[in-house]
């Protein structure tokens, strides 16, 4: 499977995750949303910075608890709850807001 | 296939897990899968004791780069285990204790300091070491 | 706190870690390569004995024939057991450590 922005490909796996995580840029990922169903707003693009950030340092994806954690340590503590993630992510915000990053598929279930 | 809500019940189930690391990382999958282990316990809030023995003081040296060897390079992965721990000092909310330990005999003898490594940890001689490692619950080692 | 060993003493170091971070008292098992610590005359037998003051010290008896090593090459002090003595140490002992 690939992405097509601008006339240049990006190639995912099978369920949508980009292969190569340095080929990502902002375009993408509004493509990579849309086909998920999700308007990028504001709210949206501080969980996929902050993925981003995190997987930078770190070199994995956080689990969703951590993900919850650390938002709300970051950007408050309204933002930082399930609900928060799960009504700007609805399909799972380690999912979704992974694959919009272009960060590879979160290995744990937890 | 929507998800709902998850929320995780564990409440009243904490055990005193030990990870015991003892092989240098990359040259086999041992060091990267009790990592994994850890984090996932780090989810479920039990107390962790992880601890560097033999090669695996190796896992936490700083200054790594695999940028040629095409591996990840895990040993930033570590600052998820540090923050955890911090996490779990700073909440008095949470029952929750973290320790991250290296044995001095190893660390001494491939000529290593506190400073060499990547995260912050207590450096334990063998003999107080073995008598933390008999008062476990579960021991997870690689 | 049951200990188990399944590397050659001549090849790895997991018999001298676990001793070294074994307190006194604590069973050892003997399994897979780590059978080769249990026989007769080899250089660590002297470190066996050692360590056999402060430790019940057990070895795999399959492992033992797998490898051929006969009943009587064990050193003395060394209990042979079977899957089903496996079994008996670690329910009588709880948490296992293996010295991989």
């Amino acid at each position: 499977m690939a992405y097509e922005v601008n006339g240049k490909s990006f190639e995912s796996d099978e369920e949508g995750y980009l292969i190569d995580i340095g080929s990502w840029n902002e375009e993408l990922a509004d493509l990579i949303a849309k086909d998920e169903e999700i308007d990028m707003t504001d709210e949206h693009w501080e969980v996929v910075n902050f993925l981003r950030e995190y997987y930078n340092e770190y070199q994995i994806a956080p689990a969703v608890r951590v993900l919850v954690k650390a938002v709300k340590k970051k950007l408050g503590a309204d933002k930082g709850s399930n609900k928060y993630l799960y009504e700007l992510f609805p399909y799972g915000p380690a999912k979704q807001a992974c694959k919009i990053a272009g960060l590879p598929k979160p290995t744990g279930c937890v | 296939m929507a998800e709902t809500e998850i929320e995780f019940d564990t409440a009243g189930i904490t055990k005193k897990f030990m990870y015991v690391n003892r092989k240098a990382p990359y040259g086999t999958i041992y060091a990267l899968e009790v990592l994994e282990a850890v984090l996932i316990s780090a989810a479920f809030e039990q107390h962790a004791c992880i601890v560097f023995i033999d090669d695996g003081v190796y896992q936490i040296k700083k200054g790594q780069n695999t940028d040629a060897v095409n591996m990840k390079n895990f040993s930033k992965t570590y600052g998820i285990i540090a923050m955890e721990k911090e996490d779990a000092d700073e909440d008095e909310d949470m029952d929750m204790v973290w320790r991250i330990i290296v044995e001095k005999e190893s660390m001494e003898a491939r000529g290593l300091t506190a400073d060499d490594f990547v995260i912050d940890v207590e450096v334990i001689a063998s003999t107080e070491l073995a008598a933390i490692m008999a008062e476990q619950e579960i021991v997870i080692s690689g | 706190m049951l200990h188990t060993i399944n590397k050659s003493p001549f090849e790895r170091n997991s018999l001298d870690s676990c001793l070294r971070l074994s307190v006194k008292g604590s069973p050892i098992l003997l399994i897979e390569d780590g059978v080769l610590a249990a026989t007769r005359g080899t250089s660590v037998s002297d470190k066996m004995a050692t360590a056999m003051n402060d430790h019940p010290m057990f070895v795999m008896g399959p492992d033992l024939q797998a490898r051929g090593i006969a009943g009587d090459s064990v050193a003395d002090g060394i209990t042979v057991i079977d899957y089903g003595g496996f079994v008996d140490l670690v329910v009588e002992h709880g948490t296992v450590q293996s010295w991989l």
